[in-house]
């Protein structure tokens, strides 16, 4: 990887899309520190977070819902949602945990069984609510329609839809570049490790994208 | 059936130390996949600790000596494991040997090859008969102590937010990390029960066997080791489940063998693990992890 810019404004849903081995996993591990970023900066509502632990990261109010969501499966639903708030000291941990699953009814039900039991469109939910039981400032997705069934899909790209209305800044990175272009306000594409162009919503984009997406022209990054 | 159920006392004593020998081991392993070695010299470092320790009172005796071990088993992890967190298992468990091996000869300068004889409590050799069946009131401790001890980390990792966190950290160390748990609290933790639990394994076999010496860790670490693998790396219920199967076949083995090959028990009941690791390569628990 390198050469990479971007930016994501607060209140923002961006996009980072790209195919298999582009990069786009191993920018979000640089973003929470999980991966070491060899030159260059990433900054962070004004302050560095090279040379930070990744629970430090997190802690200064980063979330992120990972690649093959990473759920605990041996412990419970609730367990995993609550631990979420790992770095929270208020008390409304409480209260937050009691929204998720009036929001993810799914949650509710299975609050008391393993993770693990859930099926991949329910873990993918657990995931994203386990991430914003960190009241995060900025959200990061890794993938999170991969692997779901048409329906969940559908469901996972609502709830982004829902999560950017609320005002949440988010950078979301996906293999499905339609519904990414669409969805997103400005997107950005990767490719071979390097970002190729920067888009802004809207259908014309999206013929454009796709045609540099199957490696018609390539472009200097930007 | 007195004779068949003297067995199962005798069982659950030697089950009973064994689980409290694989615990911590496999706790440390699920958490930074590190096979700990030098678990035994944690031990071998507790039984020295209660001879130097052999002229203060009861109490203290037992708290100044569980402290010493607590207090190496943290520097030992900040010293040896804390600089290659995150390397591969292969290289920890590398260093874990070097660290094993380090402390053996250190013990061997500061208090020679001879062992050190420990006076323990008189009155733990007692010796109850209840309906006929023989029981000491060492073995009644052990099986006490391991109660106490397992029950309550069971306990603390179940109703505790930092339990919680310790269970996940064991199951994904890194995505733990990525919700803002604290890597360095968790091994630590992690460290300091396995301390303990080595402070209180040094306490039952010096009070077997009556001395302290440069290798006394080896035999128990390699139990742990064992009873670790059969119930599948990385699980803690399966942990306690092989050392409980481990130690039951030992005294079971000590019964059911003809006198001329008793002598020959273990290669009997290594023989059995060696057979079920072969039937199921993943032990008895498998710790399933979510991987994609």
């Amino acid at each position: 990887m390198r050469g990479i810019s971007l930016h994501v404004d607060e209140g923002e849903l961006v996009g980072l899309i790209g195919p298999n081995g582009a990069g786009k996993t191993t920018t979000l591990s640089s973003i929470v520190g999980v991966v070491p970023v060899a030159s260059g900066s990433i900054t962070f509502e004004g302050r560095p977070l090279a040379g930070t632990s990744p629970e430090a990261i997190v802690r200064g109010g980063i979330a992120l819902v990972p690649e093959g969501r990473r759920i605990f499966g041996r412990l419970t639903v609730e367990e995993n949602l609550r631990l979420g708030a790992t770095g929270r000291s208020d008390a409304d941990v409480g209260r937050d945990a009691a929204e998720m699953m009036e929001r993810f009814p799914i949650l509710e039900r299975y609050r008391s069984s393993p993770a693990g039991k859930l099926s991949g469109g329910e873990q993918q939910q657990l995931a994203i609510a386990r991430a914003l039981m960190s009241r995060p400032r900025l959200l990061l997705m890794d993938e999170p329609s991969l692997g779901l069934a048409p329906l969940m899909v559908n469901r996972v790209f609502e709830l982004i839809a829902e999560l950017r209305s609320e005002g949440m800044t988010t950078l979301l990175v996906e293999q499905n570049a339609r519904r990414t272009l669409k969805g997103a306000d400005r997107t950005y594409v990767l490719q071979n490790g390097t970002l190729q162009f920067e888009t802004t919503a809207g259908q014309a984009d999206v013929e454009h994208v796709e045609q540099h997406y199957f490696g018609i022209e390539s472009r200097e990054a930007v | 059936m007195t004779g068949f159920l003297q067995h199962c006392v005798d069982a659950t004593s030697l089950a009973s130390l064994y689980a409290l020998l694989a615990l911590p081991v496999a706790l440390v392993y699920g958490i930074m996949n590190l096979v700990n070695f030098a678990h035994g010299e944690l031990i071998m470092i507790g039984a020295y600790a209660l001879f130097l320790f052999g002229a203060l009172t009861l109490p203290l005796w037992v708290f100044l000596s569980l402290l010493v071990v607590i207090a190496a088993a943290l520097a030992m992890e900040r010293s040896a494991f804390r600089p290659l967190r995150g390397a591969s298992p292969e290289t920890l468990l590398v260093s874990s040997f070097a660290v094993s091996y380090l402390l053996q000869n250190l013990a061997l300068l500061l208090f020679g090859s001879r062992p050190k004889s420990i006076e323990t409590p008189s009155g733990l050799d007692r010796v109850f008969y209840v309906h006929g069946l023989r029981i000491d009131l060492l073995s009644l401790l052990t099986v006490a102590l391991s109660v106490i001890c397992i029950g309550g980390i069971a306990i603390f990792l179940k109703r505790t937010q930092f339990g919680v966190q310790m269970r996940a950290a064991a199951e994904d160390f890194t995505m733990a990390r990525l919700l803002g748990v604290r890597a360095n609290s968790i091994v630590a933790a992690a460290f300091t029960i396995s301390g303990a639990l080595a402070g209180v394994a040094a306490f039952i076999l010096v009070a077997q066997g009556g001395s302290a010496y440069s290798t006394m860790g080896l035999t128990p670490v390699l139990i742990a080791f064992v009873a670790t693998m059969m119930g599948g790396l990385g699980s803690l219920a399966g942990a306690v489940l092989g050392a409980l199967i481990l130690g039951a076949g030992t005294v079971t083995l000590q019964v059911v063998l003809p006198a001329s090959l008793r002598p020959s028990r273990d290669a009997f009941l290594y023989g059995a693990v060696l057979l079920l690791l072969l039937l199921r390569p993943d032990g008895l628990v498998v710790a399933h992890r979510e991987r994609v």
